[in-house]
């Protein structure tokens, strides 16, 4: 892709006291693309995409963003505003737990409809509206819209979760393993909903997860942690058919096998 | 004996703790519908029984101001009834029960049926300042909100209401923005009287005391209640006028007059209702 790349990290370190988070991390991702980060668990990842999502300050380095006016912010410059305005409308944040990421105490139609009037949607029957259709795009049916989040099963929350990001038309989407905590067949189904989503969307997405399984179907790019660093990045399929580094071989080769 | 005791300071609080009110104050008119902190004190009375109200009362009485008190529109209610009373011990103002003779009316839910004009000064008691408390518990959270005037979860209540019940039902302490900027809670007065706080000449305190913040309208000031484009704001509609005085363009209390289902719907602001029946008479 010509194009010059949507997000750009620079050698981003986060240290905790002495601990280190992650250090000296770089890497690029264009419009459309998906990039997993795995790793074992304490490896860096999540806290990797904290930083990148400016959830978490960084101890040092730099993330730099192609706006939607085609302006590339350093995302340290921006203020608060600026910040929190990007974040609920080119950004979504996918979270494990998807307690975190929903208003769990109001419908599902409300929390869809949260970000369209966070940016100034006053008309009902059309937040509405969006709302159903956003609804029937992750397969949740239209009647339950003014049921709570409390009410839904596990799946169903995780895809109202992805519905209520994916509202404003963002560019990039965060996800800290979206599948963790979810029963494999309902697993799969999210996966495949995913799919066909960042491919209708041309969405670009970081995905964060520990299961390869998960980073095979949905990325295009991977790059694998350990220790805070990355030790092997490439095109998915060619890391996970061809691992070079001892630990990606390992991990490769720890996938049971039914 | 005096009438005033005097072992308190005129109207109760200390000089200094007025000083560190009227500045609140001061700043919360500068900055309509901002929520000022300030340092709340106890009062001789239980938190919720308008300890903010009386601070702010307090802060801003003079020795020739005329009190009116009153509890739900009404000045012969408990809570109306003794706060005029203290107020008339501890700094000998005289108090009435018209709003046309008072010059600062300390309310609770309702604000006076007639018309106010300048120079008044209406003091609101507030339980819970914070609009957005109920969707966002976090103080450090709806601060900034405040701050980036991020207002959309306010909107987000009122879509609930909506998808709910089929209309707006939060029928009081309906959130207003003031001036165009900082969405505020009048309070819990009913909805019916929203519209009486646009472009009004008196000015008006709201005082919280638990929760320790005062905010302000100056007067004339624009106020908005918030709605959707195709959920408009409305007040309530009575069916019947006030069975008393037969009043038809005011909020009326339903009383209960008998063990028989016998009902009565008269004016809640019992002064307004008064002066009607006594014109009439």
């Amino acid at each position: 892709m010509s194009e010059a790349p949507l997000l750009n990290a620079t050698a981003i370190t986060k240290t905790y006291g002495s601990q280190i988070g992650c250090e000296n991390i770089s890497l690029d991702i264009h419009e459309g693309e998906v990039l997993a980060i795995v790793g074992e668990s304490g490896s860096g990842k999540t806290t990797l995409l904290n930083c990148l999502a400016q959830r978490l300050p960084m101890t040092a380095g730099r993330v730099s963003y192609r706006m939607r006016d085609g302006t590339t912010r350093d995302l340290a410059g921006l203020t608060e505003a600026e910040r929190r305005f990007l974040m609920r409308t080119d950004w979504g944040f996918v979270h494990q737990n998807p307690a975190d990421g929903l208003r769990i105490r109001v419908s599902a139609g409300a929390n869809i409809g949260e970000r369209l009037m966070a940016i100034g949607d006053r008309h009902y029957g059309q937040i509405r509206e969006t709302a159903h259709d956003w609804l029937s795009r992750v397969e949740i049916p239209g009647v339950r819209i003014d049921d709570r989040p409390t009410a839904f099963s596990g799946g169903m929350r995780q895809r109202l979760q992805i519905a209520r990001n994916l509202v404003t038309n963002p560019r990039l989407v965060f996800m800290d393993e979206p599948t963790g905590g979810l029963d494999v067949s309902v697993q799969a189904r999210l996966l495949d909903l995913l799919r066909g989503l960042v491919d209708q969307l041309a969405l670009a997405a970081i995905v964060v997860t520990h299961d390869l399984a998960v980073a095979r179907l949905l990325s295009h790019r991977m790059i694998v942690m350990k220790g805070g660093r990355v030790i092997e990045t490439g095109l998915t399929d060619r890391v996970l058919d061809d691992p070079r580094h001892p630990y990606t071989q390992l991990l490769v080769a720890s996938i049971l096998e039914v | 004996m005096n009438a005033t005791l005097p072992a308190y300071n005129f109207a109760y609080l200390d000089e200094q703790t007025k000083r560190m009110i009227r500045r609140a104050i001061l700043k919360a008119v500068a900055i309509p519908g901002y929520q000022v902190p300030f340092a709340s004190r106890e009062m001789p009375m239980p938190y919720g029984w308008g300890t903010g109200g009386v601070q702010v009362t307090a802060s801003v009485i003079g020795p020739d101001d005329i009190l009116k008190v009153i509890d739900q529109g009404s000045d012969d209610t408990t809570n109306a009834v003794s706060i005029r009373a203290f107020f008339a011990r501890v700094a000998n103002v005289a108090v009435t029960t018209k709003t046309v003779e008072a010059t600062v009316i300390q309310t609770r839910h309702r604000i006076p049926e007639t018309p106010l004009s300048e120079g008044q000064i209406l003091v609101y008691q507030v339980p819970i300042p914070e609009p957005l408390r109920f969707l966002e518990p976090r103080e450090t959270e709806t601060r900034i909100m405040h701050a980036l005037e991020e207002y959309g979860l306010m909107h987000v209540k009122l879509y609930e209401d909506i998808a709910q019940n089929g209309h707006i039902a939060t029928t009081y302490a309906y959130p207003v923005k003031v001036e165009g900027r900082y969405v505020m809670d009048p309070s819990p007065i009913p909805k019916f009287d929203n519209p009486k706080m646009d472009d009004c000449p008196a000015l008006q305190l709201f005082g919280a005391g638990r929760e320790q913040r005062i905010y302000a309208i100056p007067p004339h000031t624009r106020i908005e209640s918030l709605d959707f484009e195709d959920h408009p704001f409305r007040v309530q509609e009575f069916d019947r006028p006030c069975g008393l005085c037969g009043a038809t363009d005011v909020y009326l209390d339903e009383i209960v007059t008998d063990d028989r289902g016998g009902r009565l719907f008269a004016c809640s602001d019992t002064d307004y209702c008064e002066e009607r029946r006594e014109r009439a008479a």
